[in-house]
């Protein structure tokens, strides 16, 4: 080689060079990222070290009108595991499962829970007991993702007498997440599934606190997080109802195990919902942390079909308590007075074409004028009453009295009533020709293309309570909504108001219901539904009215679904929640008042 | 021959001193939330290492570069009778357990004998270029020096060991440049392998051809070689996407990944991005000494070998990482200032060698955590934890006061 000293020395020089430029070059490479970029790598290494762990806040507590617990939260537990991917989760699960009993339905969920939120613990229980608890505090060293907590638990102290409104609540499903609605969700959470648990999920979710913990680059957890301190969960605001839980605990009571069929009670000047129950109805507890599926089996095959609301789903022809709707469309048009009579006398039955149309009384009600016909609901008044309004006055007759509308109630999933908008709905449904005007005779009774929900009815007698205005039903308070239905001179709805009150009274057909001290009205309805057992017909019985039929405080609707009774049974089950509420001492009030 | 002594006070002291920084960070890098006893316990064998590494640097001091010289031909046959046999019997060990580059007898671990190569491979290329009077001028006369580098190069890439094989190729590089050979010729040598990486994208490879046709013309080697050299470029850029296809599934990943590590973040790309993470996030002080969190929770892979310098970077930050590339730097000056000043050419050569070595592996590991270098398993001298490094390091280091002693630097001193 050529080793002359002076091209050493330069070779050296230029060695030395690249030795320098080399390590400039690595010195610079640092210095951009542990000085220049490192707010970024410092958030990932917070990001890979720090888990957060949900802290679940309590829903809100909901009250009855007077203060009284509907639905509250009870101290519980859920497990839930931190994993690093499904496989490692499905490892510990496996493990798990050897300590407690886990079914490989409820493995299979936490892994599609862990799908969708990796990042947060994957719940495993959400409702764990006290026993499970304590069994894996125990083995705790051997699941080193584990983390149980305290999470609220709801509760409803009045069970079935409640669900019916109340509803419950339940893990967010797949398809609700991807809804906009819950678009601030995440796996795992707990969700208001019906009743007012749904309807006011905004108001009722807490908000929820965040726990750091830190964990190694197996999902194991290392500790606390130091330095980072919880997030407390928010709990809101408490829910205040208008029912009246006492009333509704009665109403519940009064259905009992044995009937089916839905009431609804409100305030005919503020609509507030006093009490609302479809029979048979649920325990919401059961749903509460994952409902069995047995017991979701059941309620599901159950031919009375327990899960749903027979107040505001379900559609039943309304029967004579539609009557009122008749006479309040002949009197407005003065086509009617109360004290007319019709040419026609009741002897059972009348003839339309070549068909003859029955009354309820076989003997007849001879004849008798409107205020009569309400008041014993002679069937063969009201067909000539319908005959003289027509099918197009007739049908845009209810279609103002809001017999097309939902009442409006603040559930979910309330049903339309079925009304036809016009006349038009025959000529498409029947063809022009394909129909007669005997469909104004079923009409006009409240049978025929007619079905209402219970809470339209009890909308629509807010308004014969007071001066022809329905008032929308609010379980919580909101702003009252009132609509003029209908416009008759107060002699004249004094009159038709008297002609109820008659209903109830010895004369009427809900005698039965009279109680002492208070004068109720109301109408009966008993709609056929070809229905037969033991070969007698089964009926909807119905009855709607409201008490004091001089000072209304409370408008009823009750409707007993399926049964060989009639309506006068319903005004049974009416009057007996009337009396109850309005003839208890009002303690609470009074306590209120003291405070 | 006078009794030499120690002299070089710099050299020992930097090596020294990496040494120590080494083993600290080898401790740290035991100190985890779930701890592996076997890395835990690492320090303790490093630091029984460093005490036998010192005793065979003081060794080889004690060897005059003569004798050296006379034992350099054997040893490095000795060498590349390792290789093979442990090709044959080798196993792998850690993150590189599909290589066969350990050298193992009753399944006990002896060794990796690539490390013995590369000193052997040093001596003996040294000892090639120092016998000759003048640099080789053309392609013809480099055959020797190639062959040298050459088969041990080869032995090693069947493991396959693709780290070690880089370091081999750039103390033929460095050996070369040192004895005299034109930068011309130096980068027409290195040229196949440009077109190697090139060929991937044919423009860039185009771009390239035209380079080097330019350079062939202006530095006029002989036709013959001239032709050779073209020809090879072309079949580099023509088996470039066959040798891609030979290459293992996990060399390919690492070779993509380098180029993006996002692109698989959670296996190839992983350990790269944890690395900068935990360099990144260590800023100008550091985590603290043993409190690194990327480290501690086990999201640094092979904190205690590949990737030992993440964890000076994270808990020691900036500062502790321009520390110890300032060590390295001044380090690897004095050994340019050794080979320089060395009283013959082999002596010269085997320091300026020695030192392109660990140049090599500074670049390439330190690289690597910042993913400038593609992950090739190359330790950090003095600093990633292994037996035969630690040794085969201070043996160097002895070979080099040795060099530095009998070299003129000391007469300059006396002179003083």
């Amino acid at each position: 080689m050529s080793f002359h000293p002076n091209e050493v020395q330069r070779r050296g020089r230029a060695a030395t060079f690249i030795l320098a430029g080399a390590f400039t070059f690595l010195g610079s490479a640092f210095f951009r990222t542990q000085i220049l970029e490192h707010a970024a790598y410092t958030l990932q290494s917070e990001t890979n070290r720090l888990r957060e762990v949900p802290l679940p806040a309590p829903r809100a507590i909901i009250y009855d009108r007077h203060g009284a617990v509907i639905a509250e939260n009870l101290p519980g537990y859920s497990v839930s595991i931190l994993a690093k991917t499904s496989e490692s989760l499905r490892g510990a699960l496996k493990e798990l499962s050897g300590v407690i009993n886990l079914s490989p339905e409820q493995i299979e969920a936490a892994v599609r829970r862990f799908r969708q939120a990796p990042n947060r613990p994957t719940v495993i229980l959400a409702d764990a007991s006290f026993d499970v608890v304590s069994v894996l505090e125990e083995r705790r060293v051997d699941f080193p993702g584990l983390i149980i907590q305290a999470a609220p638990k709801r509760y409803y102290p009045d069970k079935e007498a409640v669900a019916s409104f109340v509803g419950y609540t339940g893990e967010i499903t797949e398809s609700e997440l991807n809804q906009r609605q819950y678009r601030t969700y995440k796996s795992g959470q707990d969700v208001g599934k019906a009743g007012l648990e749904r309807q006011y999920e905004a108001e009722l979710r807490g908000k929820e606190g965040t726990h750091f913990v830190e964990v190694d680059a197996r999902g194991r957890v290392v500790g606390e997080a130091g330095g980072r301190g919880d997030i407390a969960p928010e709990s809101p605001d408490p829910l205040y109802t208008n029912i009246d839980l006492d009333l509704q605990r009665f109403a519940a009571s009064l259905f009992g195990d044995t009937l089916q069929g839905g009431v609804m009670a409100m305030d005919p000047k503020t609509g507030e919902v006093l009490a609302i129950h479809s029979a048979p109805s649920y325990d919401p507890n059961r749903f509460i942390g994952g409902v069995s599926t047995q017991y979701y089996s059941q309620l599901r095959d159950d031919p009375r079909r327990p899960l749903y609301n027979k107040v505001i789903q379900g559609l039943y022809p309304p029967g004579s308590t539609f009557k009122l709707a008749t006479a309040i469309m002949g009197l407005e048009a003065g086509i009617v007075t109360l004290d007319d009579q019709m040419p026609t006398p009741c002897s059972g039955g009348y003839t339309y074409g070549n068909r003859y149309f029955r009354c309820w009384e076989k003997k007849g009600h001879g004849r008798v004028n409107l205020r009569q016909a309400i008041e014993k609901s002679c069937d063969v008044y009201f067909y000539q009453l319908g005959l003289r309004l027509g099918i197009g006055r007739m049908t845009a007759g209810g279609v103002s009295l809001k017999m097309r509308d939902k009442s409006g109630i603040d559930l979910p999933n309330e049903k339309q009533p079925l009304w036809p908008y016009a006349t038009e709905y025959f000529d498409k449904r029947y063809g022009t020709n394909g129909w007669s005007n005997g469909v104004v005779l079923s009409l006009s009774i409240g049978q025929g293309e007619n079905s209402q929900t219970v809470a339209n009815m009890a909308r629509f007698y807010t308004a014969l309570a007071t001066d022809g205005s329905i008032v929308r039903p609010e379980i919580v308070r909101r702003q009252t909504e009132r609509t003029r239905v209908f416009k008759l001179t107060p002699e004249v709805m004094s009159g038709l108001q008297d002609a109820l009150a008659g209903v109830v009274s010895s004369r009427g057909t809900a005698a039965g219901a009279q109680i002492q001290g208070v004068r109720i009205a109301g109408k009966t309805g008993t709609a056929q539904t070809g229905v037969f057992r033991n070969g007698i017909e089964l009926n909807h019985a119905w009855f709607t009215g409201y008490a004091p039929a001089d000072d209304p405080k409370i408008v009823i609707a009750v409707m007993i679904e399926l049964v060989p009774y009639h309506g006068s049974n319903a005004a049974l089950i009416a009057s007996k929640m009337i009396e109850r509420f309005l003839k208890r001492p009002t303690i609470q009030g009074a306590q209120l008042e003291g405070d | 021959m006078i009794r030499k002594s120690v002299s070089d006070y710099p050299l020992v002291i930097l090596a020294l001193l990496l040494s120590a920084y080494g083993i600290a960070v080898v401790y740290s890098a035991g100190q985890t939330d779930f701890p592996v006893s076997y890395i835990e316990a690492a320090w303790k064998r490093q630091l029984t290492w460093f005490v036998v590494a010192l005793l065979g640097s003081y060794l080889l001091f004690r060897a005059s570069v003569r004798l050296v010289d006379w034992m350099t031909v054997p040893l490095y046959w000795f060498g590349i009778v390792l290789l093979v046999v442990t090709l044959i019997f080798g196993s792998g060990a850690g993150t590189a357990a599909s290589m066969k580059g350990w050298l193992t007898i009753g399944g006990v671990r002896l060794g990796q004998p690539a490390e013995l190569a590369k000193l052997t491979v040093v001596l003996m290329l040294a000892r090639v270029l120092a016998s000759r009077k003048e640099a080789p001028k053309t392609l013809l006369e480099l055959w020797k020096p190639a062959a040298v580098v050459g088969l041990p190069w080869l032995l090693i890439m069947a493991q396959p060991d693709l780290g070690t094989g880089i370091v081999f190729i750039g103390i033929f590089f460095a050996l070369l440049y040192w004895s005299g050979v034109s930068w011309q010729l130096l980068a027409l040598i290195a040229s196949p392998a440009v077109s190697l990486i090139l060929a991937f994208s044919t423009g860039l490879w185009g771009a390239w051809f035209l380079i080097l046709i330019a350079l062939v013309l202006y530095y006029r080697p002989y036709m013959v070689e001239g032709v050779v050299l073209v020809l090879a470029n072309v079949a580099m850029g023509v088996i470039a996407p066959l040798l891609w296809e030979r290459l293992a599934p996990y060399q390919q990943r690492r070779l993509l990944v380098f180029l993006d590590p996002s692109a698989d973040p959670r296996a190839s790309g992983y350990h790269v991005l944890q690395s900068q993470v935990a360099i990144g996030s260590g800023g100008w002080f550091g985590k603290g000494y043993t409190l690194g969190t990327q480290k501690r929770l086990a999201f640094l892979p092979a904190q205690h070998t590949d990737f030992i310098f993440s964890v000076v970077g994270e808990e020691l930050g900036f500062i502790g990482v321009t520390l110890a590339l300032t060590l390295f730097l001044l380090l690897f000056m004095r050994v340019v200032r050794v080979a320089s000043r060395a009283n013959d050419s082999f002596g010269s050569l085997v320091a300026f060698g020695l030192g392109a070595s660990w140049f090599v592996h500074v670049l390439v590991n330190v690289g690597m955590t910042l993913n400038l270098m593609p992950i090739t398993g190359i330790p950090l001298p003095f600093f990633s934890y292994g037996g035969s490094f630690m040794l085969a390091s201070w043996l160097a280091i002895g070979v080099l006061l040795r060099i530095s002693s009998e070299g003129r630097g000391r007469a300059d001193s006396l002179a003083v």
